[in-house]
């Protein structure tokens, strides 16, 4: 209900144009992996699924940010079951430690029939551009290599709900899912990782 | 419950549904009959805009007769949804967040508040005067003088037409015009019919006969043709439809010449808009005809001048 009632609020804000270059449908799990610039990003992307996926499908999310606030923690948890990791550690070996302890969490998250939102350059881009993918979707998808990776470009969003603004404005914006990304073969990480931020980026032109 | 009670406004209504059942016949034999490549394109483009047209119509409808409120909650829809696809193609930057939020959601709701509570002496000036001088200083208190007087005046612009003229529409609602008391929703109706019959009739006019391009750097679509035959054919109907308005049969002619060239002009200005910022519809939430913006282009800018002469000649 409340979702519903969110993704209708978030449809008259955005006025998202949803394409599709792969099966809405597919029953397979995925991770779609999406380009970040506000906070609407994953309920645009949520709502731009055919409903009965929507319940299957969770966000990841940063906890600092969404276990903070009672209306944040009760959106996160329990209308989208946001997957919550943690993003800030200080001293090193603590770092590498949270960062395998969430690539875990979200292997584990996915369980049997769910997919996941991931957002691979671990922070919301100010200017709309795509910066560096952060290593966490080659280990999830290493983790999970069954699993579809599905690139989702996120358009205009930036400038709707700005990093640094708590309202929005509202625009017209576009979300392209593309085709799924072939990650066979024994590609090395940094490979991967441009493979997979090379195959977002080229959603941009299709139109 | 004005629906029911208005003979004038029923018999619109019955006219607008069997024009509607008519072309929905038209277009299904057409679906027919066409079999080239290029003649579906423009066929099923034809048959998708005459289903949007059921549904803006039905809606329309709805929102008429269910009274003023309703109305007006429509135009504040209809200018919502217009001026998010106007900032769309606007050159804004961040700076413009915060004005752009009061635009939204304090100006737009204001205005039409102003409507509904009769307030003509605030709601004329409200946007070119208030407004403007609100807007312009929260953007400078931002402190980003890039491209500044371009942002400024984008935005401006944007509120006068999504918004100001739009809110131009349900203002005939409050005019109190002797001997046509309770009426007013009418008049409304005959503008929207007037201006949106317009459109049509230069489409149909155009695709039949349309040869010499007006404008060919704006629109390659309007013609001369389209033009003459549809400002002759709606401004028949409009004399024709005389009986639902306060005007004479002259004056209901005239009126409806006023608002289709009116209509013919803002249909160019718009287009206008759409070339500089390189983009063909303003959206896609119309099927068949492009965004609302692509729409109601016509009815922005014959509704103010179609409203003040109704008020200066009509009201005392």
């Amino acid at each position: 209900m409340i979702a519903t009632a969110l993704a209708a609020a978030c449809r008259l804000i955005s006025g998202a144009v949803v394409e599709w270059h792969c099966d809405p449908d597919a029953e397979a799990q995925r991770i779609y992996f999406a380009n970040h610039s506000s906070h609407l990003d994953f309920i645009v992307i949520w709502s731009a699924l055919p409903p009965r996926l929507r319940r299957l499908t969770r966000p990841v999310a940063g906890r600092d940010y969404w276990d903070r606030g009672r209306i944040r923690r009760y959106l996160a948890r329990q209308v989208f079951s946001a997957v919550l990791i943690e993003r800030r550690q200080s001293g090193s070996n603590t770092v590498l430690g949270a960062a395998r302890a969430a690539v875990r969490d979200i292997g584990h998250a996915m369980g049997e029939r769910h997919s996941l939102i991931v957002f691979p350059e671990g922070t919301r881009s100010v200017n709309g551009e795509v910066g560096p993918f952060k290593s966490g979707l080659y280990h999830v998808s290493r983790l999970r290599p069954e699993a579809e990776l599905i690139p989702v470009f996120l358009e205009n969003l930036n400038r709707i709900l700005p990093k640094g603004e708590s309202l929005p404005v509202p625009m017209l914006s576009r979300v392209v899912f593309g085709p799924r990304l072939d990650a066979t073969g024994g590609v090395d990480k940094q490979q991967f990782l441009t493979k997979a931020r090379f195959a977002l980026m080229q959603l941009k032109a299709k139109a | 419950m004005s629906l029911l009670d208005n003979t004038a406004l029923r018999a619109l209504v019955t006219g607008v549904f069997t024009l509607l059942v008519l072309a929905s016949i038209a277009g299904w034999i057409l679906s027919r009959r066409v079999t080239t490549g290029a003649g579906r394109t423009t066929v099923e483009n034809i048959n998708a805009r005459i289903r949007a047209w059921w549904v803006m119509a039905l809606i329309f409808v709805v929102a008429v007769a269910a009274g003023t409120v309703v109305s007006i909650l429509l135009f504040v829809l209809i200018s919502f949804l217009a001026l998010r696809e106007f900032v769309t193609l606007a050159p804004t930057r961040l700076a413009d967040h915060r004005a752009l939020f009061w635009a939204f959601f304090v100006v737009t709701p204001l205005q039409y508040y102003l409507i509904w509570i009769e307030w003509y002496g605030l709601f004329s000036i409200l946007i070119p005067v208030y407004v403007s001088i609100f807007l312009a200083i929260r953007t400078t208190l931002a402190g980003d003088t890039e491209r500044f007087l371009e942002r400024t005046a984008t935005n401006q612009w944007g509120l006068m037409i999504c918004v100001y003229f739009v809110s131009h529409v349900p203002a005939l609602l409050t005019l109190r015009i002797p001997g046509y008391e309770n009426q007013n929703a009418t008049l409304m109706f005959f503008l929207v019919l007037v201006a949106q019959l317009s459109d049509v009739f230069q489409y149909v006019w155009g695709k039949s006969i349309g040869k010499r391009p007006i404008a060919p750097s704006i629109s390659p679509n309007k013609t001369w043709e389209g033009l003459v035959g549809g400002i002759a054919s709606a401004t028949a109907v409009g004399a024709a439809l005389w009986w639902a308005t306060p005007f004479s049969p002259g004056g209901a002619a005239l009126m409806a010449f006023v608002i289709t060239v009116m209509g013919f002009a803002g249909g160019l200005i718009m287009s206008a808009i759409k070339r500089d910022r390189g983009v063909k519809d303003y959206g896609a939430l119309i099927q068949g005809h492009g965004g609302v913006l692509d729409r109601i282009d016509s009815l922005c800018f014959a509704a103010p001048v179609f409203f003040h002469l109704t008020r200066y000649f009509y009201t005392p």
